[in-house]
């Protein structure tokens, strides 16, 4: 009897209990961690409620701060979104459908390079090359397209508008969402795929009928982390964007409104007493945004798994 | 990364099995001419001769109209949008013609995603190669005005911030990896650290160096900046990496392996230390430097809690401690007078933080390589 009661419940070594508890602990580091952000923010952001006007640049209250900087952030990640979808999902294909297979190795490698380069060397050369650049394009703009209140001008002579800070936004969501769509992409069942092409369907009818209702549920959910990646972004939003804190749907002018994260990265530094607790609340503002926005993409993303 | 595409056909495929003509057998040819099996396609140079006559035609354009070359390619890449489609269909068949659009367009979409990448590393090579010198890297910014001065004490900060961000994050990343693929199959616990170490990749960089602040003004008083702030603010952005790609490594290890080694009694955690961990090493080696790759370009968080100085700070503890990012920031945007050193030297520490970054990936891939034989038998 007592021999098979032994079998059945092993002896606990110490080094297992130890080891499994310190693992465990790791795991309950990171929620602790997590959960501490959003605490911390928050103690630190709460003084800042009944700040006085000065400190919170001009605004009466901390909602007619924090409003601006909320709508700029989102104008400027939905044309990064705008002008990244599109080309990321093409990039996608041509590397998981269109390359000769031997070429789609290297070609991922260089869209990764993208992603590797640092935020803040994007914002010198968004601000640096980018921006001088499109200049003349918005010149054009102004002059030809200004009856559409998006190009209303007058046209930035630096280029240092929100056109520019989304351009160079897309560009850096551009690998994220690329790498999650052609991870599909190539998941889809083969089978699939042939029944499409040996009924006659030309490539593009293949992908429209084999690939894209697969890949549906990932597309979206690769948008929506490049969305929170948009959304965060700061260096290259704080260094391209001469932004003024204004509400307007203008592109193309000298006035922009800012974004949060650009917000506090500029006025940080030199900020002292409750304007540093109004920049914090800001700051818990975004993160709640983003939080919410990579919450719904990986609920998605797990959702899709478990039924597929 | 899975590539692996085991059977892939293209239109190619389909092309050759009907465009084979044979002569016709006796008595089939009345019902040839009614069922045609094979129709009338593009021959396989189409393409490229259509991109030449509308590279010739915009280069004429261009030429007639005084236009910049970015225009000409822009016009090459629209005449030939519109020209082979419209070949296409007079010969083949609309279907055709829009596959034929497709592939132009979805080959187009990658040309445009990859200008940036070149433009940028044209960009940043051209105007930093000049300022690299010796004494680039080896003079801090203390006590310089103008010319001169450079980059070591901004390469010191980012060299010990990340260190101290790796000291933080590997012990904790890799634990915790341990325990999702080791110990918490399918349970809650480890379910929820999945799912929110995922929403964790997304936190913005901004909101990491808020929370250090956050915690440490807590300790230290207002205002407070130090280096170890930094790495508490790299580690938050640094940890979710990890432990993904330590997950991914630790699930590749066979089970045989794990079966074999408790057979012949073997404790558990004796198991995870002296077998599974030895031979998901170099893939947790790799994971671990792109993810020190990652965090070592960030600039927001230290921008917060490290802040800026022109000294040499050797101190994680204490004072404030300069960094790579951080500089290039400074530098750029208030260069001092007059403007054109400051701006050269932020160009010069660009250039060496995207080296360090490219040679960081490089270094990754080459490890995965030299030791993948091992994991992928």
């Amino acid at each position: 009897m007592s021999t098979t009661a032994e079998l059945r419940k092993p002896r606990q070594r110490v080094g297992d209990r130890v080891f499994a508890g310190a693992t465990f602990t790791a795991g309950i580091i990171i929620l602790l961690a997590l959960a501490g952000v959003a605490v911390f923010l928050t103690l630190e952001g709460l003084p800042a409620i009944g700040a006085p006007a000065d400190k919170l640049g001009g605004a009466t209250s901390l909602l007619a701060y924090v409003a601006p900087l909320v709508f700029g952030t989102l104008l400027a990640a939905a044309l990064a979104l705008l002008i990244a979808t599109p080309l990321s999902i093409g990039v996608a294909l041509v590397i998981s459908h269109y390359a000769p297979r031997r070429l789609a190795k290297p070609l991922g490698y260089l869209v990764d390079l993208l992603a590797a380069v640092p935020s803040v060397v994007y914002g010198l050369w968004g601000l640096a090359f980018l921006g001088v650049h499109l200049s003349p394009a918005y010149e054009w703009l102004d002059q030809h397209l200004g009856w559409i209140p998006f190009f209303a001008g007058p046209a930035s002579t630096t280029g240092r508008t929100i056109l520019t800070a989304s351009i160079v936004l897309a560009i850096m969501v551009l690998p994220i969402i690329t790498a999650i769509t052609r991870e599909i992409f190539v998941q889809t069942p083969t089978l699939n795929q042939e029944a499409a092409l040996a009924l006659g369907a030309t490539r593009w009818e293949m992908i429209r009928l084999a690939v894209f209702p697969y890949a549906r549920s990932g597309i979206v959910s690769a948008v929506m982390l490049g969305l929170g990646r948009a959304l965060g972004e700061t260096m290259a939003v704080a260094m391209v964007l001469s932004a003024s804190g204004v509400v307007t749907f203008n592109l193309i002018s000298n006035t922009n409104p800012s974004t949060i994260a650009a917000n506090i990265a500029l006025k940080f530094p030199d900020s002292t007493g409750l304007a540093v607790n109004a920049l914090i609340a800001s700051g818990l503002v975004l993160f709640v945004i983003t939080f919410v926005v990579n919450f719904a993409a990986r609920a998605i993303v797990a959702r899709s798994q478990s039924e597929g | 990364m899975a590539t692996t595409r085991t059977n892939r056909h293209t239109p190619e495929d389909t092309e050759m099995t009907t465009r084979t003509s044979r002569p016709p057998l006796e008595g089939e040819t009345g019902t040839a001419r009614h069922l045609a099996l094979s129709q009338p396609r593009l021959p396989r140079w189409a393409p490229w001769l259509v991109a030449a006559l509308s590279a010739a035609a915009a280069l004429l354009i261009c030429l007639t109209l005084g236009w910049n070359l970015v225009g000409g390619a822009v016009l090459a890449v629209v005449l030939f949008a519109i020209a082979l489609p419209t070949w296409s269909r007079l010969v083949e068949n609309s279907r055709a013609a829009k596959d034929r659009l497709v592939t132009t367009l979805v080959y187009t979409a990658f040309a445009i995603a990859l200008v940036p990448l070149v433009s940028l590393m044209i960009t940043v090579i051209t105007n930093g190669i000049g300022v690299i010198s010796g004494e680039f890297l080896t003079y801090s910014m203390r006590n310089i005005i103008g010319e001169g001065g450079g980059i070591y004490h901004a390469i010191i900060g980012t060299l010990l911030i990340t260190l101290a961000t790796a000291v933080i994050s590997v012990p904790v990343g890799l634990m915790t990896s341990i325990y999702l693929v080791e110990y918490g199959v399918k349970n809650r616990v480890a379910r929820t650290i999945t799912f929110l170490v995922d929403v964790m990749t997304g936190i913005p960089s901004i909101v990491a160096g808020l929370f250090a602040y956050a915690l440490f003004v807590l300790f230290f008083g207002e205002g407070v900046r130090m280096g170890f702030g930094g790495a508490v603010a790299l580690s938050l952005l640094m940890i979710p990496i990890v432990v993904r790609s330590c997950e991914e490594m630790l699930k590749l290890v066979p089970h045989e392996l794990r079966e074999a080694a408790y057979a012949l009694g073997v404790p558990k955690w004796r198991t995870i230390l002296k077998v599974v961990l030895p031979t998901a090493l170099p893939g947790i080696i790799t994971g671990v430097t792109l993810a020190i790759a990652r965090v070592i370009g960030e600039t927001a968080p230290l921008l917060i809690i490290a802040g800026s100085t022109d000294s040499v700070n050797t101190n994680l503890f204490a004072e404030r401690m300069m960094t790579l990012p951080v500089f290039i920031y400074y530098s750029y945007t208030q260069p001092g007078v007059p403007a054109e050193y400051g701006q050269a030297r932020a160009w010069g520490a660009a250039l060496v933080l995207i080296v360090i970054v490219m040679a960081l990936n490089l270094l990754a891939r080459g490890l995965g390589r030299l030791f993948s034989p091992k994991t992928a038998r």
